[in-house]
């Protein structure tokens, strides 16, 4: 009747995660009765969870981004003090329970925070610069994000029943197959991936499709903002890179659930194109993620720079041929699987040729500030962190491009090292400075500088505490994924990593604690005009949050640096007091589609992983119907009135004006 | 359309014919037909991705026979040569079903689609008749690499085929309920694009997997 | 198990590769952290010596030598990658002294099994090689993945099922190292650390004589026995039956290890107890 599900899935003998699972209930309980006593749930209903509006959709994705950096953070301090204490010992955690650890760390932070921030921080800001009034598909956006949260809610539930993989982020067979990982853990790995990939791959198609049919009139390609750049870029690679992880996944999923022999031992499988394959989506992932990182970068260090981006045509440039080669280096993750010199090398030079680009981007930040007023306002702390941090990130992958090197570096704590380094210092360091940075877009107010600040240092002095030791580790022969290990060596930089992992700690806690702080402080730290850093492009042309329409008007582009042209313009003029010729605005509907989909999609999900065959139809059938009900929506959109738009945007205006006016307009 | 051809021959795009103040570089969003139909494509192109891994897949392990049959034993190219009429033939009947909603003619509209269903459910039975004695002769998917190979690329083609009759009868559902909607006209191209998508991925794969694998 | 104390060529080299071209990088990154540092600071907003240019954007020189300079790095770092790729392929063969040693390594839920075929003799979890013999491996799995690395004599390689890949190395000074996996492959793999005992060419024959008297004997029941997932704590060394197994595990005549077996109570179903196999 349930499948393989029975009261034993609940770790009842197991203190360590039923404590996990205990607090985490605990803890979602307590918000949901909370926002239940107090009324919310019409409001959040109405307003978040129905929402096809961009800006909504996009500050869900960053909020799931951060809820799930605890998670796989809590995940990455149980495992520093495992290896921590580890030495002559078998720790504190079991072997099958730390290997579920580093597998879910890994699996969360990559597809859970990584992906879901910048995802969402794209949604949130690229119809805004475009000077558009939403994405080119708000209702299949709503499907993806909920989709995405479906993802992450079945891996969670592996924590209360059942297991995780114990594989690795990435399931390698034989090991990940039935005859060696028996359990549910991979099914829960494969079926969240799948459920989840959808949804990337609906967001992927979603902002390419903005980016390059919905842009304001005057906005050629090569006026774009550079975050717009990389948004098509990277979600450029979504759509090529994602597929294959659907295809890849599904086979493993064939093996395990009807017996077929795609990587199994016997019958002809071929472990090997299980590497091929997911390597060759592993990699362009990785740059799926530090894209847009590059592309906030470029937005932060131009606006605290107060100077126009240095050589855009050439980021532009190399922002294409990254994404290009990003599809031609995959085997440099394999190098000691036995290719031959010819292919390695190959490889070798292609994953060197990928630093030529970047390493250019690099100097066009720095010559940006050349000349420039730097402010060292938090995201730009945030960026001149990254810009050095990265740079050692890439050295060390230049260094494992060389196959010799690899040969003696590979699978050890020093690549390790190396992909925490790169993931950290341009991932989550971007992702922090465009979240500090569009806070106030967002929301109306300005996060708190001081604990901002602080927030900063301890994550980066923590960054370079933790990770610095386990490039010497892996130098020292020190392999990855050990649950204890014998030799003494390894010892103190294991307690080193430790204290550090403690600073980063820290640092995440400051940056909730900053959340808390900003939002208590609101009322001081509100923005009024909607320009609060003195920006360069048109998002901070609205006000803050803008209205749901965005713009009034569509604007009139004419050169790069849209909003900055319209601020000189305004201010040589005396900011123009002719009104635009204000009309009805059609915004489209908000739906529960997406929310409901979701729902369908995570019984599936769960059915699937324990085998109860009828709750897996019941599941599909809803998900078509639910598909079937919005097909049959007659009314699609609703109209804003102008009248009420030009009530908005008076408002807005006269906020904006009012700013001005302290500040001096005179020339 | 004969004007925005005349145009294009004449290197003005934009049919500015001359005029100063009218030269835009870009003229704004673009329209929401363009806009559906252009993301489609994109799906369409991703799931192409997704085929060439299950491609690649059938490649790598077509040799790996594990002591097995082989395609060369296995495949009956008849009953692939009438899959391949029935599909080719559903897609023109598509293709009038495509022409009936210009012309706004719910009649033909659902005469066509009607056809473009039988056709598409008589390749469906074909198809599953074709695993079901496969298996009976003990040449199911769990039998080796080669035929899992076999089985996922095939049978993922026939899945499409199966959800696509499924958004089919959607469609005709659709435009008897409510006629020939803006909205209703966007989700049909959409609708035709991916069955023409099908019959394309069909033709490589009676290529590559039947004609080629015949003679592995 | 210091990489930079290395007791091999392959691994000398190997690691005059990493070194060079760290240096070689070194040279471009150091000068480029310091001017990040310099320019921000420079040009801070509360320095009225800076000058300021709001829209200078471009310079064809600076783009120039922007894209030159990595550009030329990645040229030497490549030239570097290529002829190191070739000299230092697995698969090629080392010169050394005296006849090769053939070793074939299998590596086994949770322990490494190592056959000489030429001596007739096998052993778990201990590798005794004669110093300044070219060593000739041929590695495979009996089950999932691994890598054998023994980071002080070169080039680490995966192993696989059903597939055969070959490494060749040589040690250059007598003593005891350390070897590992490198790919991590279950609950046991932290005990897949290897002796490695490097003696002379003289010890070695008195070594392999004394090896051949064991009373354990390999043969497809003792390494059916060896397959089954567990750990080992005692270096076995055994007399080998069949100069051929290492074939037979190789081709998978010798199926492949089994999986779990079950022994906690709780959670059996969902650990997959109705399809053990």
């Amino acid at each position: 009747m349930l499948g393989k599900l029975d009261w034993s899935a609940i770790p009842i003998d197991k203190p360590i995660p039923l404590i996990a699972a205990g607090v985490v209930l605990f803890a979602i309980l307590a918000v949901l009765i909370w926002a239940g006593v107090k009324g919310h749930y019409p409001y959040l209903w109405r307003e978040w969870i129905t929402s096809v509006d961009h800006k909504r959709i996009g500050v869900m994705y960053v909020l799931l981004a951060m809820v799930m950096l605890l998670r796989g953070g809590t995940d990455a301090i149980m495992m520093r003090a495992q290896q921590t204490v580890a030495y002559h010992s078998n720790g504190y955690l079991p072997p099958e329970h730390f290997n579920q650890i580093f597998s879910a760390h890994g699996t969360i932070m990559i597809f859970f925070v990584g992906m879901p921030f910048v995802i969402g921080l794209m949604n949130l800001i690229v119809p805004l610069q475009l000077g558009v009034r939403d994405v080119a598909f708000p209702t299949l956006n709503s499907v993806g994000f909920w989709l995405t949260a479906t993802g992450a809610l079945l891996i969670n539930v592996s924590l209360v029943v059942g297991e995780f993989a114990r594989t690795g982020w990435l399931p390698f067979p034989p090991l990940s197959e039935l005859t060696y990982s028996p359990g549910v853990g991979v099914d829960y790995y494969t079926w969240s991936l799948e459920i989840s990939g959808i949804g990337t791959l609906v967001a992927g198609i979603n902002l390419v499709t903005t980016v390059l049919k919905l842009r304001t009139r005057g906005m050629t390609y090569l006026r774009m903002p550079m975050f717009c750049w990389t948004t098509l870029a990277s979600n450029l690679l979504i759509i090529a890179a994602f597929p294959i992880l659907t295809a890849t996944l599904a086979m493993l999923i064939l093996d395990r659930y009807f017996g077929f022999h795609f990587f199994t031992n016997e019958a002809g499988g071929n472990v090997m194109m299980f590497m091929n394959l997911i390597w060759a989506w592993g990699h362009p992932e990785v740059y799926i993620l530090v894209l847009p990182a590059f592309g906030i970068f470029s937005e932060v260090v131009s606006t605290f720079s107060s100077k126009v981006l240095f050589g855009y045509r050439s980021m532009v440039l190399a922002t294409m041929a990254i994404c290009i080669i990003s599809f031609m280096v995959w085997l440099h993750h394999f190098f000691t699987m036995g290719a031959g010199p010819d292919v390695n090398a190959i490889f070798g030079i292609a994953s060197m040729i990928i630093a030529v680009p970047t390493g250019v981007k690099i100097y066009n930040w720095l010559f940006t500030m050349f000349g420039g007023r730097v402010r060292f306002a938090v995201p730009m702390l945030w960026s001149i962190g990254f810009m050095v941090t990265f740079i050692i990130g890439g050295l060390t992958g230049v260094l494992l491009a060389v196959p010799p090197a690899d040969f003696l570096l590979h699978n050890s704590l020093f690549l390790v090292a190396h992909f925490h380094n790169v993931i950290i210092g341009a991932v989550l360091f971007g992702a922090f400075a465009g979240y500090t940075y569009w806070f106030p877009k967002a929301f109306g107010f300005r996060l708190d500088e001081a604990t901002g600040k602080a927030a900063f240092w301890f994550t980066l002095v923590g960054f370079y505490v933790t990770f610095m030791p386990l490039y010497v580790a892996g130098l020292l022969g020190m392999t990855r994924r050990m649950q204890h290990y014998d030799v003494a060596a390894w010892r103190p930089w294991m307690i080193a990593a430790g204290i550090g992992t403690v600073l980063l700690a820290i640092g995440v806690a400051l940056q909730v604690l900053q959340l808390f702080v900003s939002i208590r402080r609101r009322d001081e730290l509100r923005d009024t005009t909607g320009d609060p850093w003195d920006g360069r492009s048109l998002e901070w042309a609205t006000s803050s949050p803008p209205p749901a329409f965005n713009f009034a008007v569509l604007p009139n582009v004419t050169g790069e640096d849209a909003y900055w042209r319209v601020k000189e313009h305004a201010r040589r003029q005396d900011l123009d007091k002719r009104e635009p010729d204000y009309k009805d605005i059609e915004m489209p509907r908000n739906s529960p589609t997406g929310f409901v989909c979701a729902f369908f999609a995570t019984v599936m999900g769960f059915a699937l992983i324990w085998h109860i065959w009828w709750m897996v139809g019941l599941g599909a059938v809803g998900a078509f119907a639910t598909f079937v009900v919005f097909a049959w929506r007659d009314h699609d959109e609703y109209i804003i009135p102008a009248t009420e738009v030009a009530r908005i945007d008076r408002t807005n205006l006269a906020a904006r004006r009012a700013a001005l006016d302290l500040a001096g307009i005179a020339q | 359309m004969t004007e925005t051809t005349f145009a294009y021959a004449q290197g003005d795009p934009h049919r500015l014919r001359g005029i100063q103040q009218a030269e835009v570089a870009h003229e704004g969003p673009a329209p929401k037909r363009i806009v559906t139909a252009y993301g489609f494509w994109i799906f369409l192109l991703s799931d192409i991705v997704m085929f060439s891994c299950f491609f690649a897949s059938y490649a790598v392990l077509l040799g790996q026979t594990a002591g097995g049959p082989s395609g060369a034993q296995l495949f009956d190219l008849r009953s692939t040569a009438a899959e391949t009429a029935l599909l080719l033939l559903s897609s023109f009947a598509c293709g009038l079903a495509s022409i009936a909603a210009d012309v706004r003619s719910a009649r033909w509209f659902q005469a066509a689609m009607a056809l473009t269903c039988v056709l598409g459910l008589g390749f469906l039975i074909l198809e599953a008749r074709e695993f079901a004695d496969l298996v009976g002769r003990g040449a199911g998917p769990t039998r080796s690499a080669f035929l899992s190979a076999f089985f996922t690329l095939v049978g993922c083609h026939g899945l499409h085929v199966s959800a696509g009759v499924l958004w089919l009868l959607t469609m005709m559902a659709q435009v008897y309920a409510k006629g020939f909607r803006a909205d209703i006209l966007r989700r049909m191209l959409c609708f035709a694009l991916f069955w023409h998508a099908l019959d394309i991925i069909w033709v490589a794969i009676f290529s590559v997997v039947y004609l080629i694998g015949s003679g592995a | 198990m210091n990489i930079f104390d290395p007791q091999g060529p392959i691994a000398a080299a190997d690691a005059t590769i990493l070194v060079d071209s760290v240096a070689i990088m070194l040279a471009i990154v150091v000068p480029t952290i310091i001017a990040i540092f310099a320019f921000a600071f420079w040009f801070r907003q509360s320095n009225p010596r800076a000058f300021y240019s709001p829209d200078w954007a471009y310079s064809g020189r600076i783009e120039l030598v922007v894209w030159s300079i990595p550009a030329l790095t990645i040229i030497l770092l490549g030239g570097v990658a290529w002829i190191g790729s070739h000299q230092l392929d697995p698969a090629a063969s080392v010169q050394g002294t005296g006849s090769p040693v053939r070793i074939q390594a299998v590596s086994l839920d949770w322990k490494w099994l190592f056959i000489y075929p030429d001596q007739r003799i096998a052993t778990v979890n201990t590798l005794t090689v004669p110093v300044g013999v070219p060593l000739n491996f041929e590695l495979t799995s009996a089950s999932v993945m691994n890598v054998f690395f023994v980071p002080q004599l070169g080039s680490m390689i995966y192993t696989m099922n059903g597939m055969v890949t070959r490494l060749n190395l040589r040690a250059d000074r007598e003593g005891t190292f350390q070897g590992l996996s490198a790919q991590f492959s279950g609950d046991g793999f932290p005990e897949m650390g290897f002796d490695v005992h490097v003696v002379s060419p003289l010890a070695f024959p008195d070594w392999v004589k004394s090896t051949a008297q064991s009373d354990r004997v390999l043969n497809a029941d003792s390494y059916a026995e060896l397959a089954r997932q567990s750990v080992v704590t005692d270096k076995a060394a055994f007399r080998l039956d069949d100069v051929r197994l290492f074939e037979k595990i190789s081709t998978q005549k010798l199926p492949p290890g089994p999986g779990p077996t079950l022994v906690t109570e709780s959670a059996q179903s969902y650990l997959g107890a109705g399809h053990a196999r």
